[in-house]
């Protein structure tokens, strides 16, 4: 069996001729290590990094960006997502730290991508306060 | 009005190309340095592209795109380089006076060198000619990117997508992993503008359609948006009545082509190219208005932001070459003669004495090319020759030069044809 692959690791793009004999996969048409690595793991068991946003508490930032710390089964996208819904930051977070553990039982987990400091002060702004201190 | 302050080097705009060339700048020598930024964090349009793809040229390891802001703004913080954020500038001139404007008021400065790097902004409706209603919910792509990532909002359930470029794939995939049903990618070309592994990864793994030749012939829906209709299109992308279909729809995101942000520019009456809609360069970066240097989108539109970095970095350290007085005057400019498929070129001219040893060039080409070739041209003598198994106008090529090939020559050129 063969397959006509597009490498997904970087934006060249590489277009991979797949040849599947048995337990022998043979890749051909990549560029670097890495494309050989991807047609192998795509015929025989996908996976992708997961990337999205998770709310923040009290950040200067209403949102921090994350990502699973490794390729999760392609199969799981939306079961992660799906885990990820009940998920709330507290800032400050920072890069590289966990916000969820072993994200739907994919033994992977899903991390912070970006640093969102705690908010000064409150960032709405009270009319009350502001319209008693305006009279004083 | 206060009188206006003097500033060896300002660099409009902090994203990653302001972000780069303020710290090439530094690291070449410049003290007196400001980044001037109008959103409220620095990192620009890095801050919403939260998939990753980003770094694997500048730091070798496929980072998001916060991440590789954030490496920028490190070294930014460390260098202890003066940023002003909430800031816009609102007037530039060919004296380099700046007038900007935050929370303190409007303040001038003086610059003895300035750095563009505004970036761009997305081609919005009114400049599409879709016919129909001007209804709610319809988004440029980057529009509902930053909706969705920065601020947390879901633009829509039901969408459409008109343009196949990366936003639009990018955000096809980040609308359904959101819970919305994304029906079809419309584009008017035969081919995507995007580049391929976003095809494979946003549109093939999620089902989501993705019509060629086809483009959005009516808006239907008063209050928000009902249905769209799209049809197929000939080769001179006409549509071709009878091949109508109708998609029920809330949300139509529209990813047609970005424009450089040039307004400042010409301003400070600096000239503009016509087809890369940014100022015209020469080899050091330099516009017409000696002092004034662009780099990043503002120039052309880039493909990957490590290019950006790079491009940004050789704006920086001219810069600082202008700032010391080590950048050599202007004497000869040769104008690089495009030809073939090639549609333009930055540096779209080059001074031979001026250049360094070796000078980056940046195209596109016009159309897609199976089995290409790229030659440059020294007057009648052949000095680069590469060939290519596919060139796209999605994809952007560089070549080299090496200074000792040009240095005499009268005429240079670049060419791009089919084998």
């Amino acid at each position: 069996m063969e397959r006509r692959l597009t490498c997904i690791n970087c934006p060249l793009g590489c277009a991979l001729h797949v040849i599947i004999d048995g337990s022998v996969i043979q890749v051909s048409g990549n560029s670097c290590p890495r494309g050989e690595i991807y047609g192998k793991s795509e015929v025989s068991h996908p996976v992708r990094m997961i990337t999205t946003t998770l709310p923040v508490l009290n950040g200067k930032q209403a949102m921090v960006s994350c990502k699973s710390s490794e390729p999760i089964d392609k199969e799981k996208i939306f079961e992660v997502m799906r885990a990820l819904k009940s998920v709330v930051v507290e800032a400050p977070v920072h890069i590289g730290e966990v916000l969820l553990e072993n994200a739907a039982q994919t033994n992977v987990n899903i991390i912070a991508t970006k640093n969102v400091e705690k908010a000064e002060k409150k960032m709405s702004f009270d009319i009350k306060t502001n319209t008693e201190e305006f009279l004083k | 009005m206060e009188q206006a302050k003097k500033k060896q080097l300002v660099v409009i705009g902090g994203g990653p190309a302001g972000l780069a060339a303020a710290l090439a700048a530094r690291k070449n020598g410049v003290q007196d340095l400001l980044i001037l930024e109008r959103d409220e964090q620095l990192g620009g349009i890095l801050n919403q592209c939260i998939h990753n793809g980003f770094g694997l040229h500048t730091f070798h390891e496929e980072l998001t795109g916060p991440e590789y802001a954030a490496r920028y703004i490190e070294q930014i913080e460390h260098e202890k380089i003066d940023y002003l954020l909430n800031t816009m500038v609102i007037d530039l001139d060919d004296k380099k006076n700046i007038t900007f404007i935050n929370q303190n008021g409007v303040q001038r400065i003086q610059a003895q060198a300035v750095i563009l790097a505004m970036g761009c902004r997305e081609r919005p409706r009114g400049a599409l000619n879709i016919p129909g209603y001007r209804p709610a919910g319809i988004y440029c792509a980057g529009t509902a990117q930053k909706l969705v990532n920065i601020d947390g909002l879901m633009p829509g359930k039901n969408v459409v997508i008109l343009g196949s470029g990366d936003i639009g794939l990018i955000m096809a995939r980040r609308m359904r992993l959101e819970g919305a049903n994304v029906h079809a990618v419309v584009e008017i070309m035969p081919y995507s503008g995007g580049l391929k592994r976003n095809i494979v990864q946003c549109l093939d793994d999620f089902d989501i359609p993705l019509k060629l030749s086809h483009t959005i012939t009516n808006i239907e829906g008063k209050e928000r948006v009902k249905k769209v209709t799209i049809a197929k299109v000939d080769k001179d992308r006409h549509p071709i009545s009878g091949t109508e279909e109708t998609i029920e729809c809330d949300t139509l995101l529209l990813s047609c082509g970005l424009i450089p942000e040039n307004e400042l520019s010409e301003k400070a009456c600096i000239q503009i190219h016509d087809i890369t809609h940014g100022p015209i360069v020469d080899e050091s970066l330099e516009t017409n208005v000696e002092g004034i240097f662009a780099c990043g989108n503002v120039l052309h539109v880039h493909d990957l932001v490590d290019f950006v970095s790079r491009e940004a970095e050789h704006a920086g350290i001219k810069a600082a070459q202008y700032v010391l007085n080590t950048l050599p005057k202007k004497e000869t400019e040769i104008e690089i003669e495009t030809k073939g498929v090639v549609r333009y070129c930055v540096p779209a001219k080059i001074d031979p004495k001026r250049m360094d040893d070796l000078q980056v060039i940046r195209f596109r080409v016009g159309k897609v090319l199976k089995d290409g070739a790229i030659y440059v041209w020294a007057d009648d003598r052949c000095i680069f020759h590469r060939q290519k198994k596919i060139l796209t106008p999605g994809e952007m090529e560089q070549v080299i030069l090496k200074k000792k090939d040009v240095e005499y020559a009268k005429t240079i050129r670049i060419e791009s044809e089919e084998m």
